[in-house]
């Protein structure tokens, strides 16, 4: 086991690294003198000097990485150019109202996933299951964006449940803050449960085909004891993870979402910055994007052998 | 027993409806729109759908109708661009790894992990940053941001053909390995691969819209479902029809796509029939 | 059959499948009695019905197969009119099943002891401890080592065979009336075959169970199995005391079946002359070490300090376990697995040592016949390609000439006309026969032969055995026939090998080592061969 998790821990370090690299190296990709590009044409001389040295072009590339990864391992990550806030400070307060969103949202998903994808493979092929399938076809071809959209469109416009635009911490006003984002957790639940149920569904009809199930049934076991202590945990393996997969990608910022709703997270910090071209904060939210990433998907290896105890042997 | 798609499967025939759909309604685009999709018609603004503007017309006037088959046409070529692109540098480097192995493999592999790291949206809206607004840099950015996903399908797809007997037995007739490789274990490999390039159409098409709904897609006044979805946004509350006609244009596409996908699958699956 | 009612009775038992408007008949009218404490089996290859029939009985089926008529009385209670509570209530309690794939018919996910306890606490009232204990017992009896730290494991930990044991432990746990035993030993080696066993046949007679063995082997059936009942494509065609249906089978198709079991057959006596076509000496070979954290664990020795010949014409069978190495020398052989020490010599020319010229004339010379028809052939190659691929090499061959050699060779192997089927339209036994033909399709001098007949039923293996013993008359090749089966070497081989953990135990020729084998492996090997009981049974009569 600790050798499991000590093999999965390295095995991350290069990825890493090469994340680092390349985040890096995208500035370094912008056409023309990135200083300019950020300040405008026409920036003063001044200006665009002191921005080298902040950025540190002065100096040789390899000097240049150097740095800057040091820095960023001591949590520097520069600051903002249009606000001149740590980038740091930016990217966490950010993210904690997208992670709110994500974990909340792709909780749910996950629990509708198993419920729906296991009763679709164990009435397999009935009026249930075609439904469950149909619903997940459906989902799974609604744009995100678009669902968010119609969602506001109904509850916001037309029934007015819930506010149009805007958003409120849930420090000043927990009520309020909870009506901005039950929205946008409808929206990703919904959207992220049509792939999980499919997923579900396919490795739960592989799981019931078994012998181990036909045995476990031989043994007269009710089918509720088959279903959860047999079918789920050997269905689950794979679905967990997709999930772990999701909740990566989708915590490191729900950028169309964001933006319909008019969230301050950290997708729309991103691609504002992107807009302002304010490349330090592109810098920071790409590099703390991927590790969210790595790091999620390390920590659901690591839940694994929980579902699947072989992987440890290998 | 070779029974046709259609009649095993009623998703392909929504699959193919769908998609066949698609094709005319882009085919029709190229010789005949209902109006100039860019002209502007500063009269008829924010019109509800009636039967002079069959969809409406947008906030300038324009009619939603001719904008979403050019739409159509944009976005399509574009999805098919990064499907072409992606699907065969992926095929040309997931077979190298799968064909050479050892330490190239473990650094490809490494690459591609790297590269997964970043969700596909925020990696493509990075290059977009960096390579600007064009056609072109639209279709480099989303195709090597889903690069990865195609590397590992086919490096796995290899793998597992490789380990078969026929491989060996075609060693032991005397076969050289590129031989090998190319007789019997592309065309082995590939039915996930197609599986896959059409999956990669219906996300390209959707990562498009969003790229362009986030507005670092496409600029108009050229129109994509996207950014007429993100135009739309002030102006839901009274004219409805401008945020949802090219919604169901992309959710139709993706429906008949993903079907599609579901049916060949299930087509060229080994297990069919006996 | 008189005296008190059978625990078992199936009567005019209809399975189908299929649409309703127009069903696929899997099993039409099967009866079936088997009185308490019997050992009854049923017989039959793939496709019979007979594991159908097996899973009716605790209405077990896969989706999709119905029963259409018929009725299952155990103990007297019909059990085909039960309501599903009262179905799972003898379930385990009263009947047991132990299945065929030990790597899939315990969950992977929860530990043995979670597995073992199940059915005690669904069934009975015992205590945590009590349950514990009983397990703890039970696992003794089946001969696990340290049974309180296998409780705690998966299983994933435990060879095939012992799986098998855990797994006929679950179920003889509650001591059920009848055990139903569907392919228990196929998937084991010869030796672990006879262990489990021989640990069923003792465990159901201490608590006095019935059991019903579902096979397709009749050599299990006559060491075990005192009544027999023959299926054949759902339909029972006999049935009886098994000696009596062994001996003297009346239907046609048992008549097959029994001459289906191995005998032995005309053997060349004589040594083999001059220089050896294939000469192996001395050689290791190793696996590489499973790459760990830091460093490569130790590579793990396949074959080690092997010597073998084998001369023209002649065939020299492998035999072993699986893990022996047998298969590891067929692939090295060939070329195709590098060799650590020692050398293989072709016709006199070392493999290592080969020009190209030699290389090519030698890829033409021997020639290789895979286990798996299914995974041997190019599911996208029509069968006339795959055949003719093998003259690819021989540039004398013109294409007319590939096409006209593939169309006779295909009539050799009685396939004419099949050039343009792809294989998967074509059934295992035909399949086995185009990788027959692709490997003699180019005259070769030496043929390895890896298991060919391991994965067909046991008709079509006499088919395919004769098939090859009459080409092999006809062209002369020399064939190292590697193999699980003691059977079909005495029927096929002239000299043989016994290997065991990388090292051959014993040599010589199949009559001599058959007659009176030294090592003791073999003789465990020879004695745990249950096709062999049943030739001799057939042969010699009740």
């Amino acid at each position: 086991m600790l050798t499991y998790i000590v093999r999965r821990l390295l095995l991350s370090v290069p990825t890493l690294l090469l994340v680092a690299v390349a985040v890096f190296g995208l500035i370094r990709l912008i056409p023309g003198d990135p200083a300019v590009v950020m300040l405008g044409e026409g920036a003063d001389k001044a200006a665009i000097s002191l921005l080298h040295h902040e950025l540190g072009l002065d100096r040789p590339v390899p000097v240049q990485f150097a740095v800057w990864i040091g820095r960023a391992l001591h949590g520097d990550l520069g600051q903002s150019i249009s606000t001149g806030e740590p980038v740091l400070g930016l990217i966490l307060q950010r993210f904690r109202l997208t992670a709110t969103v994500v974990l909340i949202a792709v909780a749910l998903a996950t629990l509708i996933a198993i419920a729906a994808g296991m009763i679709a493979a164990w009435r397999r092929d009935s009026r249930l299951d075609l439904a469950i399938v149909s619903a997940s076809s459906l989902v799974l071809a609604i744009p995100s964006f678009w669902l968010a959209l119609l969602l506001l469109l109904l509850f916001g416009l037309k029934l007015h449940w819930v506010p149009f635009v805007g958003y409120v911490p849930i420090t000043q006003n927990p009520v309020q803050a909870m009506l901005f984002v039950v929205l946008p957790i409808l929206t990703l639940t919904i959207t992220e449960s049509g792939v999980l149920t499919r997923m579900m569904r396919a490795s739960a009809i592989e799981v019931l085909r078994l012998e181990y199930v036909t045995h476990a049934r031989a043994k007269g076991l009710p089918e509720s004891a088959v279903l959860s202590r047999h079918v789920f945990p050997n269905a689950f393996a794979p679905t967990l993870t997709l999930v772990g997969l999701t909740l990566g990608h989708l915590l490191g910022g729900i950028a169309v979402i964001e933006t319909v709703f008019t969230l301050p997270g950290l997708g729309r910090l991103m691609v504002d910055s992107i807009l302002a071209r304010d490349y330090p904060v592109v810098q920071g939210c790409l590099l703390f994007t991927a590790l969210v990433y790595i790091t999620v998907n390390l920590l659901v290896d690591l839940c694994y052998p929980l579902f699947d105890p072989r992987v440890t042997a290998g | 027993m070779r029974r046709s798609v259609l009649q095993l499967q009623p998703n392909a025939v929504i699959g193919v409806v769908l998609v066949g759909l698609l094709l005319l309604v882009i085919a029709v685009g190229f010789v005949w729109t209902p109006y100039d999709p860019i002209a502007i018609d500063l009269d008829h603004t924010l019109a509800a759908p009636s039967l002079a503007h069959v969809l409406g017309t947008d906030e300038f006037g324009r009619d939603v109708l001719s904008r979403a088959m050019l739409g159509a046409r944009i976005s399509g070529a574009i999805a098919l661009g990064v499907v072409a692109l992606a699907v065969s540098a992926g095929l040309a480097l997931g077979l190298m790894t799968g064909f050479v192995g050892g330490w190239l493999d473990r650094s490809l592999m490494i690459v591609n992990d790297a590269i997964l790291a970043f969700p596909g949206i925020l990696l493509a809206l990075a290059l977009m940053a960096v390579l600007g607004p064009s056609y072109r840099s639209l279709i480099l950015a989303l195709s090597l941001a889903y690069l990865p996903s195609i590397v590992r399908v086919v490096r796995a797809s290899v793998l597992s053909v490789r380990q078969r007997e026929f491989v060996e037995a075609s060693k032991a007739a005397g076969d050289g390995p590129l031989y090998t490789m190319v007789r019997h274990v592309l065309p082995n490999a590939l039915p996930p691969v197609i599986v896959l390039a059409t999956s990669l159409f219906g996300w390209a098409i959707l990562s498009e819209s969003a790229l362009s709904f986030l507005g670092v897609g496409i600029p108009p006044p050229a129109p994509t479902w996207g950014n007429m979805l993100s135009s739309a946004r002030p102006y839901m509350e009274y004219a409805e029809w401008l945020g949802i006609v090219p919604g169901l244009c992309i959710a139709a596409t993706l429906l008949g796509v993903n079907m599609l996908g579901d049916a060949l699958r299930d087509w060229l699956d080994p297990r069919r029939g006996s | 059959m008189t005296g008190p009612a059978p625990l078992l009775k199936v009567q005019g038992l209809d399975l189908v499948c299929g649409p309703a408007a127009e069903p696929i008949t899997l099993l039409r009218g099967f009866d079936l009695k088997v009185a308490a404490g019997e050992f009854v089996a049923v017989v039959g290859e793939s496709g019979s019905g007979k594991t159908m029939a097996a899973r009716s009985i605790l209405g077990l089926l896969p989706p999709g197969v119905r029963r259409g008529s018929g009725s299952i009385v155990l103990d007297g209670r019909e059990l085909t009119t039960l309501p599903p509570e009262g179905l799972r209530a003898v379930r385990g309690r009263d009947v047991g099943m132990v299945f065929q794939e030990p790597m899939v018919s315990l969950n992977p996910a929860l530990t043995v002891g979670r597995q073992l306890a199940e059915g005690l606490e669904l069934h009975t009232d015992l205590s945590d401890a009590a349950i514990r204990a009983r397990c703890l017992e039970m696992l003794a009896r089946v001969q696990i080592k340290d049974p309180a730290r296998c409780l705690a494991a998966y299983p994933h930990e435990f060879s095939g065979g012992m799986r098998q044991r855990i797994m006929l432990a679950s179920v003889m746990l509650l001591k059920p009336r009848l055990l139903i035993a569907d392919e228990p030993t196929t998937a084991l080696d010869t030796l672990s075959q006879r262990e489990v066993m021989e640990l069923m046949v003792e465990l159901s007679q201490d608590s006095g169970t019935a059991v019903l063995l579902i096979t397709h082997d009749l050599g299990v059936v006559a060491r075990y199995a005192k009544r027999i009942v023959v299926l054949e494509k759902g339909l029972l065609v006999e049935t009886g005391e098994t000696r009596q249906v062994l001996a003297h089978p009346e239907h046609p198709y048992t008549q097959r079946l029994v001459a289906a079991l191995p005998k032995r057959g005309e053997h060349q006596s004589r040594p083999p002359e001059g220089a050896p076509l294939l000469e192996v000496s001395g050689c290791c070979i190793t696996y590489p070490g499973k790459a760990g954290l830091l460093r490569r664990a130790p590579p793990t020795p396949v074959v080690q300090g092997l010597d073998l010949q084998v001369a023209a014409g002649e065939i020299v069978a492998v035999v072993g376990a699986s893990g022996s190495g047998k298969t590891t020398v067929g692939r090295a052989v060939l070329g195709l697995k590098a060799i650590e020490t020692g050398a293989i010599a072709f016709d006199g020319v070392r493999l290592d040592r080969m020009t190209a010229a030699d290389r090519k004339r030698f890829r033409q010379e021997a020639q290789l016949v895979f286990q798996d028809p299914f995974s041997s052939l190019d599911p996208r190659m029509r069968v006339g390609e795959a055949i003719g691929a093998s003259l690819r090499h021989a540039p004398e061959v013109s294409a007319a000439e590939r096409r006209a050699r593939v169309a006779a060779m295909l009539e050799e192997v009685s396939l004419a006309g099949f050039e343009d089927r792809f294989p998967h339209q074509m059934s295992g036994g035909q399949r086995q026969r185009v990788a027959i033909a692709r490997a003699l399709v180019s005259r070769p001098r030496l043929v390895v032969a890896d298991e060919p007949v391991a994965a067909l039923d046991m008709t079509i293996q006499l088919q395919v055995l004769t098939l090859f013993r009459k080409l092999q008359a006809q062209y002369g090749f020399a064939c190292l026939f590697i193999t699980h089966d003691l059977g079909v070497v005495e029927e096929i081989a002239d000299r043989v090998y016994v290997m065991s953990a990388g090292k051959v135990v014993e040599e010589g020729p199949t009559n001599a080592v058959f007659d009176a084998p030294k090592d003791p492996y073999t003789r465990a090997l020879l004695a745990a061969t249950p096709s062999r009981m049943a030739a001799a049974m057939a042969l010699e009569g009740p």
